[in-house]
Parts: C-alpha cells; sequence; structure tokens
C-alpha cells in the first residue's frame, strides 16, 4: 500500500511541488523526535499527516514553519531551500500557519487580528485597509464581532479567525494543526467546509494535521506517522480502516 | 479656599506630568516589551545632556537663537536618546529577550558606563572611540570580504579587538598629554550644569491675587499631552503601532504570521528611548542637570507603571496624576488645613504635620503604594477578560 508520489525531475518553481522535505531529521536536546522524513505536497492538492499524539507531527509542522530547527534534512518550498529562513521570511513567501491552540492575538481586536494576517503578503500583494467579503463568506461569524477582542472569542470562532487571519495573507501553502481539536461539532462541520471551499477557490495546498476522521478524508494524500517517521502514504481513497485503526486509533 | 484647591490641584497635576514624561517611555519598554531597561533614567540624563548642548550652540549663535533653541532641542533630544537606545537594544538587549534577571544586571552596568562616560567625555576619548570603532569594524569587514573569515574568526576577532583596543587606548593617551588643557578638558565634567529655559518659559501667568502658574510648568504640561496623544496614536493607528501590540502580546505567532518581530523589537526600544530624551529634555526646565539625573526618575517612572497596571498605558496616566496630587497634597501640608483646629482633630493635624515636607511626603506615598499593591498586586488597571486566562 505504499506508494511513493512522483519525485519530481526539476527544481524549477513552475513544476516543482509546493512543498519537499527530504531527509528530516529533528532532535530535542538529545532525543531524536524526527527521522528521516520525506514528504512531498503537490500543488494545489490537501494533504493529511496522521498518527497519534506525540508521534512528531506538530514538531514537523513547527519545522516546516520556522519554528524548530532540523539538525539534517532539506525543507524546498517552491524549489527553494528555506531551511536557514526566519519564520517570518517563509510566512512572507506564502506559507500559512495556523497551529494548535489557535494563538489568536489576544488584546487585538477580531478586525486588527484580520488585517495583521496580511503582513505574511510582504511583497506578493497590496494591503487592504478592511477585510475582504470573501473572508465573511467563509466565516459568517467573524463579521458580527469585529470589535470583540481576539482573546474574548470561544474556541470555535478563535479556530476560524485564525484560518481567516492566515487566508488574509493569502497563503500558497496553508498549515492547519489540528484546526478541529476540541470544538464542539457543529462548527468541526463548518471548519471543514471553509477549508474545502478555500482549497477549491483559491487552489493553493494545504498540509492538515488532523484527527478527525471525516476531516482526515477529504484530503488528496495522506503521510501517516509513527515514532518520527512515515509509515505510510498514499491518496486517501486508499485510507482503509485498518490503516486508521493501525495509525489513528487510541 | 477656591484659589489654594486650584493651586493645589495644579501643582499637582504638574508634579504628576512630569511623571507621566519620564514613565511614558517606560511604559512602553518595560509595560508593552516587559524589558526591565536600568539605563532608562540615562537615556533621559543623555536627552537633558543634548538639550544642554543644544542650548549653548544656542547661546553662541546670539540673536533669537537661545529664545528658540528648544524647538531644536526637543526633535534632538528624541533622536539621541532613540539613536543610543537602538545601539543599546541591537547590541546587548535583543540577545537577553525573555530572562528579566540578566536584563535587569546588563542594563544597570550600561547605566553605570553611561554615567561614566558623561564625567569624562572629553575630546581625546571622542578620538580614541573613534579609531577603535574605525579599525575594528572597518578591519573586519576588510578581512570578511578578502578572506574566508568563517574559519580564521575564532582567533582573528580577539586579535582585532585586542589591537585595535590598544591602538585606541594609545590615541587617547597621546592626544590627552600632547594637547592643550582646554582640548584634553572633559567636556561636561562630573558637576551639575545649569541649562536656563528661554526667557518666554522663565516667568508665569498669575490669575486673581495669589495663583501662580509658572509658564515651564505648564509647558511641561502640554508636552506631556502632546506626546501621550502621540504615542497613542502611533500605537493605534498606524501600522506600525499594530505590529507592535501583536509582538508584544505573542512574539512566536507574530513572526509566523510575517511579521520581523527583529525590526519591531527595536523600533519599539527605540520609540521608549525617544520618549525617555523628551523626559530628559522636559525636567531640564525644572533644574540642572547632572550624570545622576537618571537615578533620581528612574524610581519614580517604575513606580507609576506598575501602580498603574503593566502594560496599560491609561493606567500609567492615572497613576502619575494620583501619585502627583498626593504627594503634592500631603508635601505642602494642605492636608493639615483641611481639619478645623480643634482639639479633636488635634492628632490628625499632626500626623498631616509631620509627613508635610517633601522626602517625608515621598515616604507616606510609598507605603501607601505598597500598601496599594497588597490589595491590587495587578496595578491600578489589569487586564480583564478571557484572554488573560490564555
Amino acid at each position: 500500500m505504499t506508494t511513493t508520489l512522483p519525485a519530481p525531475a526539476l527544481q524549477d518553481p513552475m513544476t516543482a511541488p509546493m512543498l519537499e522535505v527530504s531527509g528530516l531529521n529533528f532532535y530535542y536536546g538529545e532525543s531524536h523526535i524526527l527521522r528521516d522524513v520525506s514528504m512531498t505536497i503537490p500543488k494545489g492538492q490537501m494533504v493529511c499527516l496522521i498518527g497519534r499524539n506525540g508521534v512528531g507531527k506538530t514538531t514537523m509542522l513547527k519545522n516546516i514553519m520556522g519554528v524548530l530547527r532540523s539538525r539534517t534534512g532539506e525543507i524546498r518550498f517552491e524549489g527553494q531551500v528555506v531551511n536557514g529562513f526566519s519564520p517570518d521570511r517563509r510566512a512572507r513567501m506564502g506559507i500559512g500557519y495556523v497551529p494548535q491552540g489557535r494563538e489568536v492575538i489576544p488584546r487585538l481586536t477580531v478586525r486588527e487580528n484580520l488585517i495583521i494576517g496580511q503582513e505574511a503578503l510582504g511583497s506578493r500583494g497590496k494591503v487592504q485597509k478592511e477585510v475582504p467579503e470573501e473572508i465573511y463568506e467563509l466565516f459568517p461569524v467573524l463579521k458580527t464581532m469585529l470589535d470583540r477582542m481576539g482573546g474574548d472569542l470561544s474556541g470555535g470562532q478563535q479556530q476560524q479567525l485564525a484560518i481567516a487571519r492566515a487566508i488574509m495573507g493569502q497563503p500558497k501553502l496553508l498549515v492547519l494543526d489540528e484546526p478541529t481539536e476540541g470544538i464542539q461539532p457543529s462548527i468541526i462541520l463548518d471548519i471543514e467546509a471553509a477549508v474545502k471551499k478555500i482549497v477549491k477557490t483559491t487552489g493553493i495546498s494545504v498540509l492538515l494535521v488532523e484527527q478527525h476522521l471525516h476531516f482526515v478524508r477529504q484530503a488528496d494524500y495522506y503521510y501517516a506517522m509513527q515514532r518520527g517517521t512515515i509509515v505510510a502514504n498514499g491518496p486517501t481513497s486508499e485510507l482503509t480502516n485498518d490503516v486508521i485503526q493501525e495509525f489513528l486509533a487510541v | 479656599m477656591l484659589e489654594g484647591l486650584i493651586g493645589g490641584l495644579f501643582n499637582g497635576i504638574s508634579i504628576g506630568a512630569v511623571l507621566l514624561i519620564v514613565a511614558l517611555g517606560l511604559a512602553i519598554v518595560f509595560g508593552l516589551m516587559g524589558v526591565i531597561n536600568l539605563a532608562h533614567g540615562e537615556l533621559m540624563m543623555f536627552g537633558a545632556y543634548t538639550t544642554f548642548v543644544v542650548q549653548n550652540a544656542a547661546k553662541s549663535m546670539g540673536g533669537i537663537a537661545p529664545d528658540l533653541y528648544i524647538f531644536a532641542a526637543l526633535p534632538l533630544a528624541f533622536l539621541v536618546a532613540a539613536l543610543l537606545g537602538l545601539l543599546l537594544e541591537r547590541t546587548v538587549i535583543r540577545y537577553l529577550y525573555g530572562r528579566p534577571l540578566e536584563t535587569l544586571l546588563a542594563t544597570w552596568g550600561v547605566s553605570l558606563i553611561l554615567i561614566q562616560f558623561i564625567r569624562s567625555v572629553s575630546w581625546p576619548m571622542v578620538i580614541g572611540l573613534v579609531v577603535f570603532a574605525a579599525l575594528f569594524f572597518v578591519g573586519r569587514w576588510v578581512l570578511t570580504r578578502y578572506t574566508d573569515w568563517d574559519r580564521i574568526s575564532s582567533w582573528a576577532n580577539p586579535v582585532f579587538l585586542g589591537l585595535s583596543g590598544a591602538i585606541a587606548a594609545l590615541t587617547w593617551f597621546l592626544t590627552q598629554s600632547s594637547g592643550s588643557a582646554q582640548f584634553a578638558r572633559p567636556w561636561f565634567g562630573a558637576r551639575n550644569v545649569d541649562v536656563t529655559p528661554p526667557s518666554w518659559l522663565r516667568g508665569g501667568i498669575t490669575l486673581g491675587n495669589t495663583l501662580q502658574f509658572p509658564s515651564a510648568r505648564l509647558f511641561i504640561i502640554a508636552l506631556t499631552i502632546i506626546c501621550l496623544a502621540a504615542v497613542y496614536w502611533f500605537l493605534n493607528g498606524t501600522a506600525w503601532g499594530l505590529r507592535i501590540r501583536s509582538v508584544t502580546q505573542n512574539r512566536g505567532m507574530s513572526a509566523c504570521l510575517g511579521i520581523p518581530t527583529g525590526q519591531v523589537d527595536a523600533i519599539t526600544f527605540a520609540l521608549g528611548s525617544g520618549l525617555a530624551g523628551i523626559a530628559g529634555f522636559a525636567v531640564t526646565l525644572l533644574g540642572s542637570v547632572g550624570p545622576n539625573l537618571g537615578g533620581n526618575y528612574i524610581v519614580d517612572a517604575f513606580m507609576v507603571v506598575v501602580v498603574g497596571g503593566v502594560g496599560k498605558l491609561v493606567g500609567s496616566i492615572v497613576a502619575a496624576m494620583v501619585i502627583g496630587i498626593t504627594t503634592y497634597l500631603l508635601g505642602s501640608g494642605t492636608m493639615a488645613l483641611l481639619f478645623p483646629p480643634s482639639d479633636f482633630f488635634q492628632p490628625i493635624i499632626g500626623f498631616f504635620t509631620f509627613f508635610a515636607t517633601t522626602s517625608m511626603a515621598k515616604v507616606l506615598v510609598f507605603a501607601l503604594i505598597i500598601a496599594f499593591l497588597q490589595v491590587r498586586p495587578a496595578g491600578l488597571f489589569p487586564p480583564k477578560g478571557r484572554s488573560v486566562e490564555l
């Protein structure tokens, strides 16, 4: 069942995959957290990273974002090696990050939280003074609480704000870390629908870390992680219940 | 009675305004960034000495220059202190973010260096420093361009430091001993120097028979209001202000959003330092300027920020005014006059008369602040709501 994605011959920005990680090794002090992790996210596709708690999924995303730096291995974004780049530079290149725990800026209003998402535009786009209407179409709830403090929102609202904030920066790759964790079921469906809509309308790539099975099935490819290594991957259509039992169920 | 009340209120507000303008820079550096900068008072002192230098230049120009020098001194004091703060942030503080104890020690050391620098700065010393900078930095720049710097940096750095240091020290020594006494003399020396306010700030406005509003105090109150409005506008109305507020609340996530946090830190710190420079400029209108000027104000400034609630600008405003007015009312003995001179009130009157000197009033104010912080440890305006627990 382990099928590798077709490796690109050229590292041309036009044909290179959106993100390509190869041979990544990461250590917290002496403990080896990520072992030779390689993964590819093609353009315009949604890739899901699954695995149980503590196998290194979030560490992986933090390495992609540049919050943590790996000891060896290479991370290429649109063909360019980004290993030495700071998180803010990677964000301006087009990696939008929605971390675990949302990390909405608490004492900024919802509007300010959205406006500041445009920092990631860098030289790629023009900063707008107002929040575009598309954001409210994705997350109608935000429109009603523009002047509330970000930190005063409920967990689900904060999650929607965090995703909307990332979208404001018009990313090429959206990195979502457990967007449905600890959120009530009705809002999980909203978030799922919004992410699907984003992929469809903007054509961006998505890297998703998720435990919620229904959401996992929306992805095009999956990578399964166990003790810091990728142990299985393939199209999500091949994601059988056996695989899920093995890698996802607790 | 009414005149007395207005006069007392005015004096209290003017003490509060001085406190506030001194605390404003600290409210940004300590309140927003969380950096305990013990050299903040010395940045103030540099602002004050900048004013002194500008004043001397204006005096030597003659004409109307001595009347208008403060309009040049104000931006220059801001600029000098801001640049010095920028240098301090880039070379020392940025390596110590999130380590308050180390920051405290390092900035205290910097404050001692700055005090001694002002005492002993002279032309030979400046020449020595310039020679050092030229040799060390230019030499290193040349080497990084033409050699494999990474390979040799382990021994080349100390060698370069030692060599350029020695040559610079020699230059200092030679210019010191060979130049004329006039040339080798320290610029300011250890003693206090005097800044004379321009003539139009020396008088005052008199209302009625006894009410006197000194122009210098009115000017400081106006300056404080302008600075407050400018800081409020900068933090809440500009893109950089938004970035500053974001970074000060969540540095890691702000970086992931694409905000260049290093730049934001530098700008925030420079802004706070520049405001210290303006405070230094303001206090030259009240008294003489000395190398120890910073120490006299730094405690008051921290007090205002802590009582107001760390991170809250409005808290600093209220705290400065309350502390200023309380200090004045206690120190001037106004409190004792509020009670009718009967036997019953005698103990209370005695109590207030005992504290009716400037230093004793300060003792009482400190005691009150300690008591207040026992009741409300987070200050007057602690942040509220769900966001606090996050």
